[in-house]
């Protein structure tokens, strides 16, 4: 659209007032300001951490001494393994049911599918209780894999690859076909690859879900072995740290480190993903 | 390739992925359901029907009321407010404005960033005396509150917490709206001399309303189901004055350890889930009025 309207007269309509543009530069202040905050403190001697002075001296060690104050190494790599073994299982799973919903008729289909959709208002965390329950016969409590198992199938990702799918011209598939190609050999040579945007914008927001969420693997781990880091951060927080502001801001930033720090740089990709998965 | 092999083609692709949908939704939706007519079974006796008990036991329990209309508060103020922020939100960084780029990331950021980790920042912003609101509130002559441990404060604080890290979310989505609106309605008002609130009012609201839809729902699951701050900020507390449904729901099966109670609790959720459901399906068959 920005080339359309690169060429014409300048409209009225597109510009800010100065009150507009002062009451968004205020809002956006407020909006980043616990993460200025964080900052502050956790680059500041705690001393520092109640006053502001452009003088006092900046420090890594409060990142030191979380670092060594808790089992934080442990935690991030269980929390990397859990969000990739999570992505890795929907990907495969929710193509090849995206891929049965977009091009193929079957007796039952628009019932599955409802049936399927029911998960995108009913999250695997509301049901807590008897997804634990379930846990517990199956032997997964405690594990990286059981915090993993009620994501693999995401109805959010068939819904977005079903659309993908259901968009790719039928030309394609049929010129794949004369080649001889079977069904998962088009899948995987004209389906997957036309659809990358698809899954770039899913891949991102599934990380930064399985990052943050914080409910169900607190019900499901119970040791440093299997605790992401979001539980991690909240047994450091709440345990005898007690109101260390500094090495608490410090152990918040290194736990929100590597999504920050990717978000920075893929900041487009990110919005236009988050952008992409809201339009239906 | 005959009709049924291709049938039972397409039953074999969806087969992973409903083992762990039924697995992990529908059947523990049911499962439920069923739990809360039984007792908790406790070391030898096992489960038994119950009847209606536990749910006579919900209407009679305080805690469970004062988290049902904590809840309803906390709904109805987040659901307006990050809605309203979002709009202007999206309304101010889809026109040219200084620093467009910073404000959009600005206000997008909290969406990324773990709830349980921003919250202990935000125990800072709220402490009494020396925190941050605290210390703004003291420079212009009002006493220190105590706004987590207050009880008829401690709700709003968790309240403007969740406004806070909603807003940028659904900005994306009115974005994403604003930006596949036709310039030449931006034309036809400019032409006309319409003022930029007429313009939103007349024309890009009522065109923007299958999205506002879409919003509602998504926050109306939201208010229900946000509750990571509440663990690191209050633990539903002063006296369960910030103690909202699902966390509850978690106290009552994993610290008191009761299921059946926690079934019940789950099966209002549900309910309540249901009706977001329904209001999704219903609101958005009109959208087509809209295109």
């Amino acid at each position: 659209m920005s080339a359309s309207t690169l060429n014409q007269p300048n409209n009225p309509l597109d510009n800010t007032g100065w009150l507009a543009t002062l009451g968004a530069w205020v809002l956006a202040i407020v909006w980043v300001m616990p993460l200025l905050y964080a900052f502050w403190a956790a680059f500041h001697a705690s001393e520092y951490a109640t006053e502001f002075s452009l003088t006092a001296p900046l420090t890594l060690d409060n990142f030191a001494t979380a670092w060594h104050a808790a089992p934080f190494p442990q935690y991030f790599l269980n929390t990397i393994f859990l969000v990739f073994m999570i992505l890795g299982m929907q990907l495969v799973l929710c193509t090849l049911a995206a891929y049965a919903f977009a091009r193929y008729s079957f007796a039952g289909s628009s019932l599955l599918f409802s049936l399927m959709l029911v998960q995108l208002m009913v999250m695997p965390e509301i049901l807590i209780v008897k997804n634990y329950q379930t846990l517990s016969s199956l032997g997964f409590v405690d594990t990286l894999f059981g915090i993993g198992l009620p994501y693999f199938a995401s109805a959010f990702a068939i819904f977005l690859l079903r659309q993908t799918f259901k968009s790719i011209p039928k030309e394609l598939v049929e010129a794949a076909q004369m080649e001889g190609a079977n069904t998962l050999q088009i899948l995987w040579h004209v389906y997957i690859p036309l659809a990358k945007p698809t899954y770039l914008a899913f891949a991102l927001v599934s990380i930064s879900h399985h990052w943050n969420n914080f409910l169900w693997p607190l019900v499901v781990s119970n040791s440093v072995e299997s605790r992401p880091l979001t539980v991690g951060l909240q047994v450091f927080s709440s345990g005898d740290q007690g109101i260390d502001w500094s090495i608490i801001s410090a152990a918040t930033l290194l736990t929100s480190a590597p999504l920050l720090v990717g978000f920075l740089i893929f900041q487009r990709q990110f919005v236009q993903s988050f952008m992409r998965a809201g339009i239906k | 390739m005959t009709l049924s092999s291709r049938h039972i083609q397409a039953y074999l692709l969806l087969l992973p992925a409903f083992v762990f949908l039924v697995g992990f939704t529908h059947y523990p939706a049911v499962a439920t359901l069923i739990d809360s007519f039984m007792s908790t079974p406790r070391g030898s006796r096992p489960a038994q029907f119950v009847g209606i008990q536990n749910y006579q036991i919900m209407i009679e329990d305080p805690v469970f009321w004062k988290s049902v209309m904590n809840n309803l508060w906390f709904a109805l103020a987040t659901i307006p407010a990050s809605m309203a922020i979002s709009i202007f939100m999206a309304l101010w960084v889809n026109n040219k404005i200084v620093g467009r780029q910073f404000l959009r990331m600005s206000y997008f950021l909290p969406t990324v960033l773990p709830m349980i980790a921003v919250a202990n920042i935000w125990i800072f912003f709220y402490t009494p005396d020396y925190g941050l609101i605290n210390q703004v509130l003291q420079l212009v002559g009002i006493k220190s509150q105590n706004f987590l441990g207050d009880p008829s404060l401690a709700l709003m604080s968790v309240t403007i917490v969740a406004i806070w890290k909603e807003a940028g979310f659904f900005m994306i989505f009115y974005l994403a709206a604003l930006q596949t609106l036709s310039p030449s309605y931006k034309e036809a008002a400019q032409i006309e001399g319409a003022s930029p609130w007429y313009f939103f009012w007349r024309i890009q609201w009522p065109l923007l309303m299958p999205t506002t839809i879409f919003v509602l729902v998504n926050a109306l699951i939201n208010a229900f189901r946000m509750v990571d701050h509440i663990f690191v900020m209050t633990n539903g507390g002063p006296n369960n004055a910030s103690s909202l449904l699902l966390f509850y729901l978690y106290e009552v099966g994993f610290k008191f350890w009761d299921s059946s109670y926690a079934s019940v609790l789950t099966v209002v959720l549900l309910s309540i889930l249901a009706i977001a459901g329904l209001m999704q399906f219903f609101l958005l068959d009109k959208k087509a009025h809209y295109r």
